[in-house]
């Protein structure tokens, strides 16, 4: 069992007081916060070993190559792929965009099929739409049911589909998708399955081999990294096919005046210097939620979920968006409280120390399927407990007494 | 904030005017929140001005709020109104809190669009 009160102590920013109050920091699906290991190993790097990497034949610029290859080994191990089919992107978003220009641009035909579903975040979405609107394809999109999860008679859009993006877990209704399932459907077709993995990677093991997706995507800011490092898994066989999607330095093999050739994957989508700090501080994150190990996290999440949506109920007026049951869904809660819009809700908690998200969390379409507008949501990690949730729940007492 | 509050509640101005010369709506993209403001002239002044809408406390406070004070008001003064005015009307100083001035300034805001529009 994870000791959230222990492993507070390694996060700086959680002892901070916010307006007078401890700080209950309930935002993770936006960005988790960083323990001092991952601070310490970033700092490390640029006070012993920063050089560019990848060039210089000395020992600076050896360190740093060793750094941030080994960095790629540890992060392929983590959702069990080879190193070679590991890019570092800036974030998911970009992962996604890459997958979109150097494959999409290229594979999907006018008139296929691309699918993906009302529940994907923007970043997993726009660009579907608009491959398929520059190419002429037919965007499918997988809609839900009322507990927000896909029904199994949405999945025959997946057939044939020349591509198809969806999130592996939901960012609002928090929603696990069986994309193990989807992939296969798609493979049936000779398609190309991308799944969004940015809010199930830092929840639970992830292995990429055994759910069988072609290109996963993830970021490591939501998993105790830094910001602006992205992963991209792809299928070492589709990479090697696919054309780069940035030229310049570092993915060439031979540069002549008539032409050049491309280095081999992952240096093909590498272009320039990379942001080793960020690979660095991302593979110290992934140390440190190893020694906790990811099925405790999972557990922790599951724990936290089962008690804060007895507690959310017992407050009255709150209507919890997605799954009952929280087996079926990653650590967040989505909801809206009666009479009170969710930015206010934000604000009166806020007053008590508690970040929550309010909006509608770069999933418009869901939100509209949905037939609400926005929506508060609190996103829970490895330090989180029971506290910070009846913090939550008195905050949003509060606020349903203000405001009724 | 009781003021904003009682005006969340029980919104003022609040309504449609049928043959209004300003007549717009627009989204705040972060939120979803929707205000369509309506504008009555008479002449170069403001003779009468509701709003519609869904949003938070602050958006329809802020709505609430702008909608009376324009009214005798010349378009021209409307069009030199900004942060400052608004957040002297809502009698709160956002400017520490950059996701909500989008929210006091949504109505301001699709109020000029409307007023250029006319034009």
């Amino acid at each position: 069992m994870i000791d959230a009160d222990k492993l507070k102590g390694d996060f700086p920013i959680l002892a901070r007081k916010i307006n007078g109050k401890r700080l209950v920091y309930l935002d993770n699906a936006a960005t988790t916060q960083k323990p001092k290991q991952v601070i310490q190993s970033i700092t490390d790097y640029y006070e012993n070993h920063n050089a560019n990497v990848h060039r210089g034949v000395y020992t600076l610029a050896e360190e740093a190559t060793l750094a941030y290859e080994e960095a790629r080994k540890s992060i392929a191990k983590f959702i069990n792929a080879k190193p070679e089919e590991i890019i570092f992107t800036k974030n998911a978003t970009e992962a996604l965009n890459l997958v979109m220009y150097a494959y999409g641009m290229n594979a999907v035909k006018k008139g296929e099929r691309v699918t993906t579903s009302v529940m994907d975040h923007h970043s997993s979405f726009v660009p579907w739409q608009v491959v398929s609107k520059k190419k002429g394809a037919k965007l499918e999109i997988m809609y839900v049911d009322k507990e927000g999860t896909i029904p199994d008679s949405e999945l025959s859009k997946l057939e044939n589909a020349a591509i198809a993006g969806v999130v592996h877990a939901s960012n609002v209704v928090g929603t696990l998708n069986d994309v193990q399932r989807m992939a296969n459907i798609v493979h049936e077709g000779d398609g190309v399955f991308v799944a969004d993995g940015s809010q199930s990677v830092p929840h639970m093991k992830v292995d990429v081999k055994k759910i069988g997706v072609d290109f996963f995507a993830f970021t490591g800011h939501k998993m105790l990294g830094p910001m602006g490092i992205g992963v991209l898994y792809g299928k070492y066989e589709i990479l090697e096919k696919m054309e780069p999607f940035f030229y310049g330095g570092e993915m060439i093999s031979e540069v002549h005046e008539k032409g050049s050739k491309w280095a081999d994957p992952p240096a093909k989508f590498e272009a320039g210097t990379p942001n080793v700090e960020g690979v660095v501080g991302l593979a110290s994150a992934i140390d440190y939620l190893e020694k906790i190990g990811m099925e405790n996290v999972r557990k922790h999440d599951l724990r936290l979920l089962k008690y804060a949506m007895e507690k959310l109920d017992e407050v009255g007026g709150i209507s919890i968006l997605g799954p009952k049951n929280p087996e079926k869904r990653t650590g967040l809660i989505a909801f809206t409280m009666k009479g009170v819009h969710p930015h206010d809700l934000a604000q009166v908690l806020d007053s008590e120390g508690v970040a929550i998200r309010a909006g509608h969390h770069c999933t418009q379409p869901l939100h509209e399927k949905l037939c609400i507008e926005n929506s508060a949501r609190a996103s829970f990690y490895i330090y989180n407990d029971e506290k910070d949730i009846d913090a939550l729940c008195s905050g949003l007492a509060k606020a349903k007494k203000l405001f009724s | 904030m009781e003021r904003i509050l009682e005006l969340y509640k029980k919104p003022e101005n609040f309504g449609e005017i049928a043959d209004a010369e300003v007549k717009k709506t627009d989204y705040n993209p972060s939120c979803g929140d929707m205000v369509q403001m309506f504008v009555k002239l008479d002449g170069e002044k403001v003779a009468d001005a509701k709003f519609k809408g869904h949003g938070c406390a602050i958006s329809t406070a802020s709505a609430s709020l702008l909608a009376g004070h324009i009214k005798g008001k010349k378009i021209s003064e409307i069009e030199k109104m900004g942060q400052k005015e608004i957040f002297t009307l809502i009698g709160i100083d956002l400017s520490k809190n950059p996701s909500r001035v989008k929210c006091a300034m949504l109505p301001l805001t699709v109020l000029k669009q409307g007023i250029k529009e006319m034009k």
